[in-house]
């Protein structure tokens, strides 16, 4: 059974769809790539399926003995974040609420589950240090710990890379590849690099005028994949990092 | 020792021998503590605007209280204003009407609907000094009957036992509500929470300096301890002590210098917050 699938999924705001007729499925290892146009609602799907905000139509149904509150997100950032006064610590520690119910502190297995992530995303250093000071990349890896904390079956990564330098961009892609494969976590990715997306993913799920969802070899001969590919490089080539920059 | 010092420490213990001084400085000290705790959740959730309409909110129900003669005026004032409160915020969620112009509206309305009621019920001979002393704090210093000291105490009390309770929910929905709700955080009663709490904060606070003043009583602490800490833990315990040190200095330098102990400590507050931002620059070198 697949951890996640979505049957028919319609999705918008305030009763108006912005995408309809959405049909995928993520499995235990997959690593899907969701690639589309700005605003063509890939922010939302991911919101939609974290169930912070309801479907207008369809289904979102979760199996494997996966739980609503085993998915962990990294967000897009947001900009008040920044001057949040926040040790590293604090914000990894974070992401175990889900497992604490009423629970006032944090008991001896998740200050486990904290270190381990720490230093699995090379942190333990920076533990103590103040999140707004921290470099982009740095920022991103902190996030990624938090979500490890929260899940260790799926990582739903809005733009994970956006605004980082292109060395740091290569290094957290590795640091999520190496999340899938080594550790089996399921990646949902959210990414405007074309790039990244054909050399990591299993599936791509491109969302737009059309619809397409399927393997990444699939994807090479379908229509879509080979426009958005040319696009998307020629786009680059023309306007430097305006597309990571977004 | 000079005679200016003999003479503060001389009118200091005279101060001291009554009893209601005492008492207001024990309940200075505790309502500065609560009042202070929640600060850094109120200016980064960008919430400080419902705590300043919240404040004109209680104005209005002591109004009412007084036109009512009630004998303990909070126990009206404080279900109004938790009442509001949840109001605000559940509806601000909902409704598409900005949520600003929604809590002006109710701010300022009870601003108005609480002076007119007093002008035209109050049984009181000086109505101006009535309605001086809700808004800036008692001229004096602050005159609280028994019953009123301990439901200040154990509502003071117990703001801090939620706070120590949820202070990990209230960081996680603070610095990220989205990620808070997503891993099964239940944000909205958290959200509840808090909004309850800034309204028993308030009417506490209004008691010690009024309820126009009493936002800075709740940011002040905050901003001043963001300048020169920087993790959640020690912002917290610094805004603390913060404004219980400024509570204090301020009650003391009211009995001395026969002034208006709200604004007094509100004075010693912004002097803090100076002195903070001065240390935060030199540090930043
Ligand atoms: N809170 C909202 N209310 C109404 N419309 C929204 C909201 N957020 C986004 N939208 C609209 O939904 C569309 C998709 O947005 P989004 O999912 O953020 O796109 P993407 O992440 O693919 O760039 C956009 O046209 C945007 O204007
Ligand atoms: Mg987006």
């Amino acid at each position: 059974m697949a951890l996640i699938s979505c049957e028919n999924l319609t999705l918008g705001y305030d009763g108006k769809p912005i995408l309809q007729g959405l049909n995928f499925t993520v499995n235990a290892g997959d690593y899907l790539c969701i690639v589309g146009e700005n605003g063509s609602g890939k922010s939302t799907l991911m919101r939609t399926l974290l169930h912070l905000q309801p479907p207008m139509g369809g289904k979102i149904t979760m199996g494997d003995g996966l739980t609503q509150d085993e998915l962990g997100y990294l967000p897009q950032q947001t900009a008040w974040q920044q001057d949040f006064p926040a040790s590293v610590r604090e914000i990894v520690q974070s992401g175990c609420q889900g497992h604490c119910g009423l629970r006032p502190w944090y008991n001896k297995k998740e200050k486990a589950l904290v270190a381990a992530n720490l230093a699995k995303m090379g942190l333990t250093e920076l533990q103590n240090r103040c999140y707004r000071e921290l470099s982009g990349g740095q920022q991103q890896r902190v996030l990624l710990a938090r979500a490890l904390c929260a899940t260790q079956k799926v990582l739903l990564l809005d733009e994970p890379v956006s605004g980082l330098d292109p060395l740091v961009t290569a290094e957290m892609y590795q640091l999520i590849a190496d999340l899938n494969r080594s550790d089996g976590v399921a990646v949902i990715m959210i990414s405007h690099d074309m790039g990244a997306a054909l050399s990591y993913a299993s599936h791509i799920l491109h969302i737009g005028e059309s619809i397409f969802f399927g393997t990444l070899d699939e994807y090479r001969q379908s229509e879509q994949g080979r426009r958005f590919a040319e696009a998307d490089i020629a786009d680059i080539a023309e306007n430097g990092s305006e597309v990571t920059a977004r | 020792m000079t005679a200016v010092d003999q003479s503060v420490i001389a009118t200091l213990l005279n101060a001291w021998q009554y009893p209601f001084v005492r008492y207001a400085l024990a309940v200075g000290i505790l309502i500065a503590l609560c009042s202070s705790l929640l600060g850094v959740t109120l200016v980064l959730k960008r919430f400080s605007f419902i705590g300043d309409g919240l404040s004109h909110v209680a104005f209005g129900a002591i109004a009412i209280a007084s036109v009512l003669n009630l004998s303990n005026d909070m126990l009206f004032v404080l279900p109004a204003t938790v009442c509001c409160a949840i109001l605000l915020l559940v509806g601000g969620e909902r409704a598409k009407i900005k949520g600003d112009a929604a809590i002006a509206m109710i701010s300022v309305g009870s601003l108005a609907i609480g002076y007119l009621l007093m002008n035209m019920f109050s049984t009181s001979a000086n109505i101006s000094g009535d309605v001086c002393s809700t808004l800036f704090g008692s001229t004096a210093i602050l005159t609280l009957s028994k019953s009123e000291v301990w439901l200040c105490t154990v509502l003071s009390m117990l703001v801090v036992v939620i706070f120590v309770l949820f202070y990990h929910k209230i960081f996680a929905v603070t610095f990220d509500e989205n990620f808070a709700r997503a891993v099964g955080t239940r944000a909205g009663a958290y959200n509840l929470l808090i909004a309850v709490v800034i309204a028993v904060i308030i009417v506490l606070a209004m008691n010690l300096v009024g309820s126009l003043l009493i936002s800075a009583l709740v940011i002040f602490p905050a901003i001043s301890a963001m300048r020169v800490f920087k993790t959640f833990r020690a912002v917290t315990i610094c805004s603390a002590a913060f404004s219980v040190v400024c509570a204090v200095s301020g009650i003391l330098i009211a009995i001395l210098a026969d002034t208006p102990v709200g604004s007094t400590i509100v004075a010693v507050d912004m002097a803090g917050f100076a002195l903070f931002a001065l240390l935060g620059r030199l540090l930043a070198r």
